[in-house]
């Protein structure tokens, strides 16, 4: 979607206006208006309980919503939920449930292999019975199913939530390889105010009383964060 | 019929609607006691029931956000109270258990037809159904319409139900679509291997139960159920004894 700022044209691929969720009697969020440039990165940073996934699933058309948001045409979307409740004795594999993926797009069969390969995880793996994988495991399984039919825009809710450190270096490295190489356009959902720091073009804060957008330098100030959070907030952000 | 009730019965037990399932399958009642006093082959009288008892369920659970549990077992009570009443004597001891009696051919054509629709929807709409069994929020980006694939879930569960009343009855044909997916859950590593094991189970015990029934001059419904549950017992101690040895022989 073509729009201006500033006298030049910008490729948006997500324009929210005056968006606001409602659940019960309770207002999760009003008012919240952004827009997300084609090829960047939006990290959003909040308390638990401000609207992070319910945003996510505002925009996925899962729960109704007031005001508007608009998708650019084209948009293929891949989507990495928060840890997921599975019961542990379903027989549905990693494998059936890639499978299904690349059914339901009738792609080739043979980008499940690529799609396992890109997040680290073996085929002895994505054959088990998924409610049996660690949390780490079956969140790799659910960036290799978001990333199985070539999206160009990730909506990743803590997906590193449950993952060990080196499990969780390697899909931060993998998000921003196919970002650069692909062009996608990410949407975070994290708590890690240093990774967002360092890595994301922009940040939303969500709070319950205050909103701010903007580069992550301008935003993730002392002042700000405690507004948001309630309490002071302190990270270091390493050059790594 | 037991293929068809083997399939859709993996994917009611994969989404934990055992009891819910097994509940609708009363509402067929009413429709039985109808059909009965209007001179009309009670399975359609019963299969009406039920199509209209899923789309209730369907309707209730998109606009209130109620479980579909809560909303079954609401309508399955009223269901069985009205068809209680409507229905009686010898009548209703056959819609309640079923019989072995000769079928007639538009019995089988609707049988055909019908378990042909059961069999054909699972096995076009499993990776649809797997997706959202793991999350509905996935299942929207892949583009899956959750609604219609729920109602048509519930419409073809209620088909299955239809296709098996007159040996079951009303009483027992959850219990056939219940116990050979449950049973098989427990034996499978994967996908295909429970609706394949869903479908023989399914079969076996129809058969053997049917036996069993026209040797001993007796309902249908409960020797279908009971073979169905008896293999369900064996598979569960055959497992827990694998895992015991295994456990003792560390």
């Amino acid at each position: 979607m073509a729009s201006k700022v500033d006298g030049e044209a910008v490729d948006n691929v997500l324009e929210v206006s005056d968006l606001g969720v409602r659940f019960g009697r309770s207002q999760i969020f009003k008012d919240l208006s952004f827009s997300v440039r084609r090829g960047t990165s939006l990290a959003i940073v909040g308390p638990n309980g401000s609207g992070k996934t319910m945003l996510f699933r505002a925009l996925l058309g899962a729960v109704p919503v007031g005001g508007t948001f608009r998708w650019a045409p084209g948009v293929r979307i891949g989507y990495v939920p928060q840890k997921l409740d599975i019961a542990r004795d379903v027989p549905i594999t990693g494998f059936d449930f890639l499978r299904a993926r690349a059914s339901l797009a009738r792609a080739s069969q043979d980008l499940i292999a690529q799609s396992l390969a890109s997040v680290g995880l073996s085929p002895e793996i994505a054959a088990e019975a998924i409610g049996k994988l660690s949390g780490g495991q079956f969140q790799r399984l659910l960036v290799a199913f978001a990333l199985i039919c070539a999206p160009n825009v990730l909506l990743m809710d803590e997906p590193t939530a449950g993952v060990d450190e080196p499990g969780r270096r390697y899909l931060t490295e993998l998000v921003h390889r196919l970002q650069h190489e692909k062009g996608l356009t990410v949407l975070q959902i994290s708590h890690d105010l240093a990774e967002v720091c360092r890595c994301a073009t922009t940040v939303l804060c969500l709070g319950r009383e205050h909103i701010r957008i903007g580069p992550p330098r301008e935003v993730l100030t002392p002042d700000l964060l405690q507004k948001i959070y309630g309490a002071p907030v302190a990270f270091q952000v390493s050059e790594i | 019929m037991a293929v068809a009730a083997g399939l859709i019965g993996c994917f009611a037990v994969m989404r934990r609607m055992a009891l819910a399932g097994d509940a609708l399958s009363h509402v067929a009642l009413p429709g039985i006691g109808l059909a009965l006093a209007l001179h009309v082959h009670p399975v359609f009288g019963a299969a009406a029931m039920l199509f209209f008892g899923a789309l209730l369920v369907w309707e209730i659970e998109d606009r209130s956000h109620v479980a579909t549990e809560t909303i079954i077992g609401v309508i399955f009570s009223v269901a069985l109270a009205i068809g209680s009443m409507i229905t009686s004597g010898e009548n209703l001891i056959e819609a309640l258990f079923g019989s072995a009696d000769v079928l007639s051919w538009p019995e089988v054509l609707f049988g055909l037809i019908g378990a042909g629709a059961v069999i054909v929807f699972v096995l076009i709409q499993k990776n649809a159904l797997v997706v959202a069994l793991v999350s509905r929020d996935i299942a929207r980006t892949t583009g899956v319409d959750l609604r219609r694939l729920n109602l048509i879930y519930l419409q073809m569960f209620a088909l299955t139900v239809a296709l098996g009343l007159r040996y079951l009855g009303v009483l027992l044909m959850g219990s056939l679509i219940i116990i050979p997916a449950a049973t098989a859950k427990h034996l499978s590593r994967n996908l295909n291997q429970m609706l394949t094991l869903a479908a023989v189970f399914a079969m076996a015990a129809t058969a053997a139960g049917s036996s069993l029934a026209l040797w001993l001059h007796r309902e249908t419904g409960p020797l279908i159920v009971a073979t169905s549950t008896i293999g369900f017992l064996i598979t569960v101690l055959f497992t827990t004894s694998t895992h015991l040895r295994g456990f003792l022989r560390r």
